[in-house]
């Protein structure tokens, strides 16, 4: 009996959309079907992934991934580099940890020398995401826009606390937003409304659901992403066709299976491979559900994914 | 195609006999509907109506039994996860080749037989090795078949060649452990249906592409063989995704018979890495068995767990156990905290207590999985419940000061908490987010 291919049809489109300056300037999404289904729909960009560095040594990351940036991660301007020149990486995400209260407490006057430096060093299109805490976000993210204003960059997160000072920094510099909200498919269009009804550009926003590692609530991210992508596409819902980005390295890098060794667990086998595969296995997982932009750590894991989106193309 | 309760009801006698142990032939017909009842419950069923539902009430993909410990493949009904459960998580099989010395051989088996992992309280493990026949002897192939029969009992074999003259001579060493018999293709097609048939023995059938797999699957089933694994020769990470899904789509959209059964999947890669990457792909997107190149730890760790999290049932909550968790290196001097048992609540709190520094004690109470507030709203995280918990839980000898810390959400119940608990327990308020413990444990340091 002969196969008819059943093949859906989407109303549907994701915004596509462009960061970065120049010719290392980056596009992500416009593609108007679910994860990898070429045979009834056109992926015009694969999913990319960042290197994430941040403004203050990665003292709490594993020694499994810390060690790949030592000699380098004491400077963000040649962090940033060694991730560009060395790591071959398409985008850099500055993460701005320590600028959190409970960390470094860095002020919004150091981000802005920060971001200055590494803009200056690398020229791919660069990400800057703050420490995660929403008051002090506000003030950081705010003076890092204007820092990097003409670069086009991607600057976060805005959450429903803090997005009012965040966006109107983006608009005024230029730049593209992440909105996240809590792994729930309608707050994460209720805040993409309130973004938009400040007359911020909805083709610049990215979604963020919330990432969760594998093993921790990991279906849950999975989940909320695929309705996301169904209501964006299927139901044509324009307020959910925002790429979406899934931010895995804090979570990946701090759950026990990256970190405990082998002498502890050993039913868990090698630990260097085992952070790796953790990492490896998320993004492969955030891929399938729709992710558009991912931010890692560990170079292998990266390899693993862009070899594993190559063969799926 | 699956027949709404009422074109079912019909079909019955609708005498409300109860023998099929419902009150109501309608109350029997919307079980059936719902495919959670078999036809055969009806003892009264006329002949005619027997066929007719017994055929609309097969599952769209046939559930097989596989392995010494009966494993069920396939019966999955939906695309998407959050539609409803995937019910049969795919096993995962160890591939070894003929060929491999008997050394190598026996470390394989000593690999599945350890292979066993606790994750939140499930025992996950590699339940599957598939011997295959690289070097084409049905002698060779039917010692290394006998030695993994005999060395890991447990595990469910999968018989790789598409030599019939192979398979023969393997099948009499675990012909009693329902194993899958693999590789019959266009060719070897009427020897391999002669070994399987009438034995209750899975055939698995291999042609690429769909079309070839439909004509082969037709043909195969046409010959009295009903219990078939399908593999369409998809081996990149694209074919996989593109034809599992619609091979899987054809079977509960379009009602497609030829493709009404499981999916086998083989993955081998040069990187271990990257081929725990694309057997990923396939728990997710709609393999049922997925034949890998090895399990060293830390990969059959990463897969088991992911399996695990994708085939949860999204109506309900992980649960992790209850009980008093040490985090960090907690002593009698260590604050004590509680929240639910809701897993998400408790990977939060965790981390964001670990991500303090603060060494503490974290009591996690059952209360079937509900996020603090929810669960305050059910009346199961109340004064009463939690004060028996903590009671019961030993935590007054974790501590030395008996003070308990509660999430801020409810912080309504602290009073009358402190006065159920008595004894001298104090009971403080917490902030209302995870995300504020570490400010709030440090500030008390």
């Amino acid at each position: 009996m002969p196969f008819a291919i059943p093949k859906d049809s989407y109303a549907g489109k994701i915004n596509s959309l462009t960061f970065g300056s120049g010719d290392k300037a980056v596009t992500i999404g416009g593609e108007n079907g679910l994860p990898f289904l070429s045979f009834e729909s056109s992926i015009s960009n694969r999913p990319v992934v960042a290197l994430e560095i941040q403004d203050v040594a990665p003292s709490d990351w594993p020694d499994t991934v810390r060690k790949v940036y030592d000699g380098v991660s004491g400077s963000p301007a040649q962090w940033a580099k060694f991730c560009q020149d060395s790591l071959g990486a398409k985008i850099v995400a500055l993460r701005l940890v320590g600028t959190h209260p409970d960390r470094e407490n860095r002020s919004a006057d150091d981000a802005v020398k920060t971001v200055t430096e590494v803009l200056s060093a690398v020229d791919v299109p660069v990400m800057i995401i703050g420490s995660g805490h929403i008051e002090k976000d506000a003030q950081v993210l705010k003076a890092a826009a204007e820092a990097a204003k003409g670069k086009e960059c991607i600057i976060g997160k805005a959450q429903e606390e803090n997005y009012r000072t965040i966006v109107t920094a983006a608009i005024a510099n230029n730049h593209k937003i992440i909105a996240m909200s809590q792994l729930d498919v309608n707050l994460a269009k209720q805040l993409n409304i309130l973004i938009t009804q400040m007359g911020f550009n909805r083709e610049n926003i990215i979604m963020d659901p919330m990432s969760s590692a594998l093993g921790y609530g990991i279906e849950y991210t999975y989940s909320v992403m695929e309705r996301i992508r169904q209501a964006a596409l299927v139901q044509n819902d324009p307020m959910m066709q925002t790429p979406l980005l899934c931010d895995i390295g804090p979570n990946v890098w701090k759950t026990k299976e990256s970190a405990a060794p082998e002498s502890e667990l050993p039913e868990w086998g090698s630990l260097e491979e085992r952070g790796i595969v953790w990492e490896s296995v998320t993004a492969a997982t955030m891929i399938m559900a729709g992710c558009n932009l991912l931010v890692m750590r560990h170079p292998k894991a990266v390899e693993t994914v862009n070899r594993l989106i190559g063969e799926l193309m | 195609m699956a027949l709404s309760g009422v074109e079912i009801f019909k079909n019955l006698p609708k005498t409300n006999c109860k023998k099929c142990g419902y009150p109501t032939c309608l109350a029997f017909a919307m079980k059936l509907a719902a495919l959670q009842e078999s036809v055969e419950k009806c003892p009264d069923l006329s002949e005619a109506a027997k066929q007719f539902l017994g055929a609309a009430a097969e599952p769209p993909i046939r559930g097989i039994v596989l392995g010494p410990k009966g494993i069920k493949v396939g019966e999955e009904t939906v695309l998407f996860r959050h539609e409803k459960k995937f019910v049969n998580p795919c096993p995962i099989a160890l591939n070894i080749k003929d060929t491999e010395g008997s050394d190598a051989i026996a470390k394989h088996i000593a690999d599945v037989n350890s292979s066993e992992i606790d994750r939140v309280g499930q025992m996950l493990r590699v339940d599957f090795v598939c011997v295959s026949n690289e070097s084409g002897d049905p002698v060779k192939f039917a010692a290394v078949v006998k030695q993994v029969a005999e060395g890991a009992p447990n595990a469910g074999l999968i018989l790789n060649s598409s030599n019939p003259a192979s398979i023969e001579a393997a099948i009499t060493h675990c012909a009693d452990k329902k194993p899958l018999v693999y590789g019959a293709n266009a060719e070897n097609l009427d020897a391999m249906v002669n070994i399987v048939k009438g034995k209750n023995i899975a055939l698995g059938i291999y042609a690429k592409g769909l079309d070839a797999l439909s004509d082969l699957s037709e043909k195969v089933k046409g010959m009295g063989v009903n219990e078939i694994v399908l593999d369409s020769g998809a081996r990149t990470a694209k074919e996989m995704v593109e034809e599992y899904t619609m091979i899987r789509r054809g079977a509960l959209k379009k009602s497609f018979k030829p493709f009404g059964f499981p999916v086998i999947s083989f993955v081998s890669r040069d990187d271990s890495t990257f081929e725990a990457a694309v057997a990923s792909l396939g728990i997710m997107k709609y393999a049922s068995i997925i034949v890998v190149s090895s399990i060293e730890k830390w990969k059959a760790l990463a897969l088991l767990t992911l399996r695990q999290n994708i085939y949860t049932d999204p109506q309900v909550p992980m649960q992790v156990e209850q009980k008093i968790y040490k985090i960090g290196d907690a002593n009698e001097n260590s604050p004590l905290l509680i929240t639910t048992n809701f897993s998400l609540t408790y990977f939060i709190v965790r981390g964001e207590i670990e991500n303090s520094k603060v060494p503490c004690w974290l009591a996690i109470m059952n209360v079937e999985g509900l996020s603090v507030l929810t669960a305050w709203a059910a009346g199961k995280f109340v004064a009463g419940s939690i004060s028996n918990f903590i009671k019961e839980s030993g935590a007054d000898k974790l501590v030395a000061k008996k003070e308990l810390i509660l999430p801020g959400y409810v912080s309504v119940l602290s009073g009358s908490l402190e006065e159920k608990l008595g004894d001298g327990w104090k009971v403080s308020v917490g902030p209302r987010e995870a995300n504020q413990l570490p400010a709030f444990l440090k500030a008390r340091v």
